[in-house]
Order: structure tokens, then C-alpha cells, then sequence
């Protein structure tokens, strides 16, 4: 974001010559809904947030009293726990999946290129819902894979279900989702490097890994920022795959699995809408703090 | 975001080669470079991952030729005896007073309003950020790309609260409007423009007395094709796949879309006094998935080309 500024300024100068209010006619109506839909429910969940309402006395004025208490509850500092958990383990295997998988197809040395690029990238067109739902199946022991396997071999495999391995499953399913999309993205990067650093690193006498180490990867950094940040905020989103699994793993799923589902049933099954803002907002302020740290600091890795 | 991160390392990289001593010149060295060898070894360890993508798809088609019955009977990844994926079709949009079809219908609507809306907005706005100065444009730029971080479920409680005072929950409005905004497309709308028109294109077609819109139908319009193609692309996959949205906005299962319809389907089975209906569940995930699967393999050439500028940018 920052440096998003920095790209426009040489812009903005370069044309000061004409500034007019012309522009507006093509930003107008995208800024117009932009304000109902993101900067009026943003305000009014401020507005939200600094009061509360109590059966007994209606809505008053508390000022920072719902933050005071969002801080200092252990249901809020649990679900944020379990994604930050998810965050630290489910992002960097992704991720590390993805770059592997580009730099493979990225290589030319694979039979039927273009099938894996296309394959690998296909579950990025199913829905969350379905993703979860196909896997919940999977991971059930009525007619599920892992009950097929059981009864076949004789096994007792973990049921991918229980408290203690479900996060992992999430883990699955959400790098299933995303895995293909990440790595189009820095496939597309790889292929917009020139080919003469590569026949130049080869005169160099440079072999495969190193060109690799030396070449691709530092000019895939723009694109692994990209990347890592949008893990970053759909990971502290996580709500799609728990509130469907909710149905598989009834009492393993709580109501403040993670910060979404916790603010959602705050405000839906609690009414509690006022301090639900609150969560929200708290949530949003760590994402964006963290989205902008791991930004200035790639940034600053750049130079 | 990231706009210079791709390109700072590697510019100074190539201008620092020519100074090295010794080398003989490229071209020589391309035309006596053989064919890149094929590598069984990599394929193979390759393959893994292919599979873990293909594997849970094929399980899905494989599944969806099964009757309830069949479904615990049989083994996951192989057909069970009565091929049912007909009846299973049948079924999925006679049950419950064909609403199936209805959800479908229902989606497409959310889908061509919204997606389409959303693309016309961007496509607009990127253009207008591209090619125009104006005042306020940083504060654009700044609120809008910020807006990429807010996470948008964050936001959902209060626009929920917000349209039940306007009367707007429990109607398309309330899935149409929130999905008409898609700040990431914005933001590859305007790295496509700035890239893909020409300044001096746009300079001449005012010298002939166009107006503002006249050359944006006229000249840029033309030149977006593959941008906006991308951004279609991902806005119809935002609102196909939406969720969280229609579920707190609607009640009445009328206006559900499928995401929504099949989770209901799904939790039917959990709940006491209705039968399960799995084979409907799997065969109605089948069909939901399959138009979108069409859409990215019939669309890829103008997709990775939109999105391999994206990503050039970022």
C-alpha cells in the first residue's frame, strides 16, 4: 500500500499539466458503490463498536470498554491462536508446494507441460463450499476414503476429524484450494524472466539448482510478497471450511473456532452485535498490521 | 502492492552481464544449445501433486454414479454395481419441488448481475486511474488498495446490520450490490490499462474531437479485451463460490444460491426427521463445479495472459 502511492506519484506528475475532474466520470461509479459497501459498513461498525446495549437500560455510550474486553478474552485470544497456528504451518507448505510445482513446469524438462499447469490449477475453480464438502465426505468414516482404507487393510487410521487433527484437515483442504492459484502466480513470473540471464548463467558454468537459487528465485520475490500477503488475510478469514464442517465435527468445532466464526456467532446466534463489531474491527487492525509489516519488510529485502 | 518487487532485482542483473570479460557472443551459444532434455524423474515427483489435485475431482465424478445405497457400499475410488448418475441427475432437480433449479437459476442471476457489474466498475475505474489526473486520485489509491487488506467477512455483520435498516436483507439486492465492488480488480484493471493503451492513442482520438466516452468505447475499450476477461473471470468465480455473504443476508431458501442450497442439503442429514440425501449432495456438486471448470479451460489463453500482467506488476 505504501508503495502503491510511491507507483503513483510519477503518474500523477506526469500529466500534471491536464489535472482535471475528467477522470472522475471513470472512477465515480466504482468509488460510489465502493463507499456504501466498504467505507459506510467500516464507519458504522466503528460507530458500532463504542456502544453496548444491555437488556436492562438500552444502549448507551462505553467508549474503548468493548476493546478493553475483546483484549482480554480468552475466547478471542483462542480463536486467533488457532489461526495464527494455521497461518505458520498452512501458508509456508502451500506456498512451498506452489513455487516447487512452477518451478518444475517453469523448467521445460516435463513430459505434458501444459496438462500439469492447467490440472494443478483446476481446484482453484471449485467453490469452498463444494471443496468442503467433497472432503468432509472423504475424511468421514461412513462411506469415506479413509473408512475404504480402514476396512480394506485392517487399519485404524486417525479420524481426520477429531479435535486433535481437524486444523490439519482445514490445513488440506485449504491448500488444495489454493496451491494451483499460487503457483500460476509465480509461474507467471518465472516465464516473464529473459532467457539470456539463464544462457548467460550457463556460459557462467552455472548448473541447474544454482540458477534456480541465483535467478529465479530473487525475481520471484514481488510475486511471493503477493502471494503471502493474501494467505496472510485468508487465513485469518478462515470461516467457509469450519462453519460447513460444523455438520461432521459437531462438538470439536466451537463457537470461536477462529475470529470469523467467533464474530459471526456473536452477533447471529448472541446478539451480541456490538461487541461482534468489535471483534471484527480488532481482527481487521492485526490483519492489516501484519499484511503491512510483512510488506515493508519484503520491500526492504528488495533494495 | 508490491509493484517494483519483480523487476528491481533482475534490471540491474542484465545491465551488469555485457561488463563481464571472456564471454562469446549469445547468439552463437542459442543456436548451438540443444532441445532442454525431458526428465522422467521430475515428472514423476510432479505427478504427486497432480494427483492430490485430480484425485479428490475424480472421487467427486465417481461418486456422483451413486445411489444412496451405493454410496456405503462400494469403494470410494471405483464404481458401485448400478450405474445411478441419471437418476441422480433426475433427482437433483425434481427433489423438494425442483429447487434446485431455482438455486441455479438463482446464481446465475447473482452471477451475471453481480460479476458483470463488477467488471463494468473496474474496468471504468482502472481505466479512469490509468489514464487520467485528477484530484484526489492518491487518496483513490490509497483507500482502495488498503481496502484489499480489510478482510471482507469483517465487514459483512455491519453491511448486514446496515441493509436490514434499508430493508434490503433477504433480497438479490443483498448479494448484488456487495458484490458489484472488487478492489482487486481494480487494481488489475489499472496495471492492465496503464500497460496496454498507448498515451499518444488516446492524444489523437481527442485531437479529432472525440469525447471522454466516445474513446473509451472506441480506442481503450478494444485494447482491454484480455484484462477484462480475467477480471470477469475471478469476479464470477467470487460470486459463484460466495457464502458467507448470502448466509447471513437470506432467509428464505427462494432466494439461495447453490452454495448455500447444497450446505442445506448437506446438514438435512444431520438434522432429526429428514433423510439423507449424500448422492443428491455429491451430484449436485458435480453439476455446480462443472460450468466453471468449462469457463477456465475454454477462457485459458485470455486468463494467463491477464494474469501473467498482474503479476508482472506485482
Amino acid at each position: 500500500m505504501a508503495e502503491a502511492q510511491a507507483v503513483a506519484t510519477p503518474q500523477v506528475r506526469r500529466s500534471a499539466g491536464r489535472r482535471s475532474w475528467r477522470g472522475w466520470q471513470f472512477v465515480g461509479p466504482f468509488m460510489a458503490v465502493f463507499t456504501l459497501v466498504f467505507l459506510a459498513p467500516i464507519g458504522y461498525s466503528i460507530y458500532l463498536s463504542l456502544f453496548q446495549t444491555k437488556l436492562i437500560g438500552g444502549t448507551s455510550f462505553v467508549g474503548v470498554d468493548n476493546y478493553r474486553t475483546a483484549l482480554s478474552d480468552p475466547q478471542f485470544w483462542s480463536s486467533f491462536g488457532r489461526v495464527a497456528l494455521f497461518l505458520a504451518v498452512q501458508v509456508p507448505i502451500m506456498l512451498c508446494i506452489a513455487l516447487l510445482v512452477a518451478l518444475a513446469i517453469d523448467s521445460g524438462r516435463l513430459y505434458g507441460k501444459a496438462f500439469f499447469r492447467v490440472s494443478v490449477f483446476l481446484p482453484y475453480a471449485v467453490p469452498a463450499v463444494v471443496a468442503t464438502l467433497m472432503w468432509g465426505f472423504m475424511y468421514g468414516s461412513q462411506f469415506g476414503l479413509i473408512g475404504d482404507i480402514n476396512d480394506a487393510f485392517g487399519l485404524s487410521l486417525p479420524d481426520p476429524l477429531s479435535a486433535r487433527l481437524l486444523l490439519a484437515s482445514i490445513g488440506n483442504i485449504v491448500t488444495w484450494e489454493f496451491a494451483g492459484y499460487n503457483m500460476l502466480i509465480f509461474y507467471s513470473a518465472l516465464k516473464v524472466i529473459p532467457t539470456s540471464l539463464y544462457e548467460a548463467a550457463e556460459i557462467d558454468g552455472a548448473g541447474q539448482l544454482r540458477i534456480v537459487w541465483a535467478i529465479k528465485i530473487p525475481a520471484l520475490r514481488g510475486a511471493l510478497l503477493i502471494a503471502t500477503i493474501f494467505s496472510i488475510i485468508g487465513s485469518f478469514q478462515l470461516f467457509t471450511e469450519p462453519a460447513i464442517l460444523k455438520h461432521l465435527a459437531l462438538n470439536v468445532i466451537t463457537t470461536y473456532y477462529t475470529p470469523n466464526y467467533y464474530a459471526y456467532q456473536l452477533s447471529f446466534s448472541g446478539q451480541q452485535q456490538n461487541y461482534s463489531a468489535t471483534v471484527a474491527i480488532v481482527m481487521g487492525v492485526i490483519t492489516m498490521v501484519i499484511a503491512y509489516l510483512v510488506q515493508v519488510r519484503g520491500a526492504r529485502k528488495a533494495v | 502492492m508490491a509493484t517494483t518487487g519483480t523487476t528491481t532485482p533482475t534490471a540491474p542483473r542484465t545491465r551488469s552481464r555485457p561488463d563481464r570479460p571472456g564471454r562469446r557472443p549469445l547468439i552463437v551459444r542459442r543456436q548451438a544449445s540443444p532441445r532442454r532434455r525431458r526428465s522422467p524423474l521430475l515428472t514423476a515427483m510432479t505427478s504427486i501433486v497432480l494427483l492430490y489435485s485430480l484425485v479428490p475431482l475424480l472421487w467427486l465424478v465417481i461418486n456422483a454414479t451413486k445411489s444412496q445405497e451405493g454410496l456405503f457400499h462400494s469403494f470410494g475410488l471405483w464404481f458401485s454395481g448400478d450405474f445411478a448418475l441419471w437418476s441422480n441427475i433426475r433427482q437433483t432437480f425434481t427433489y423438494d419441488g425442483g429447487i434446485f433449479g431455482r438455486w441455479l437459476l438463482n446464481t446465475l442471476l447473482y452471477v451475471v448481475v453481480g460479476a458483470g457489474g463488477a467488471t463494468v466498475l473496474a474496468t471504468l475505474g482502472g481505466y479512469g486511474l490509468a489514464k487520467f489526473a485528477f484530484p484526489g486520485k492518491r487518496l483513490v489509491f490509497v483507500v482502495v488498495l488498503g481496502a484489499v487488506a480489510v478482510p471482507t467477512t469483517a465487514l459483512a455483520v455491519p453491511t448486514f446490520l446496515m441493509f436490514a435498516r434499508l430493508g434490503l436483507t433477504d433480497t438479490p439486492w443483498a448479494i448484488i450490490i456487495p458484490s458489484l465492488v472488487s478492489p482487486f480488480g481494480l487494481y488489475l484493471m489499472w496495471t492492465f490499462a496503464t500497460e496496454a493503451i498507448p498515451r499518444e492513442l488516446l492524444e489523437s482520438a481527442r485531437v479529432d474531437g472525440a469525447g471522454e466516452f466516445r474513446t473509451f468505447f472506441s480506442v481503450a475499450l478494444p485494447l482491454l479485451g484480455p484484462g477484462i476477461v480475467t477480471v470477469l473471470l475471478f469476479t464470477v468465480v467470487a460470486t459463484w463460490n460466495n457464502y458467507f455473504l448470502p448466509l447471513i443476508m437470506l432467509k428464505n431458501p427462494d432466494w439461495y444460491p447453490l452454495t448455500l442450497g447444497l450446505d442445506r442439503w448437506n446438514a438435512q442429514a444431520h438434522t432429526a426427521g429428514a433423510a439423507a440425501v449424500f448422492n443428491l449432495v455429491i451430484t449436485g456438486s458435480l453439476l455446480m463445479i462443472l460450468p466453471l471448470i468449462a469457463a477456465f479451460l475454454l477462457l485459458q489463453r485470455y486468463w494467463q495472459s491477464g494474469l501473467a500482467a498482474g503479476s508482472v506488476k506485482g
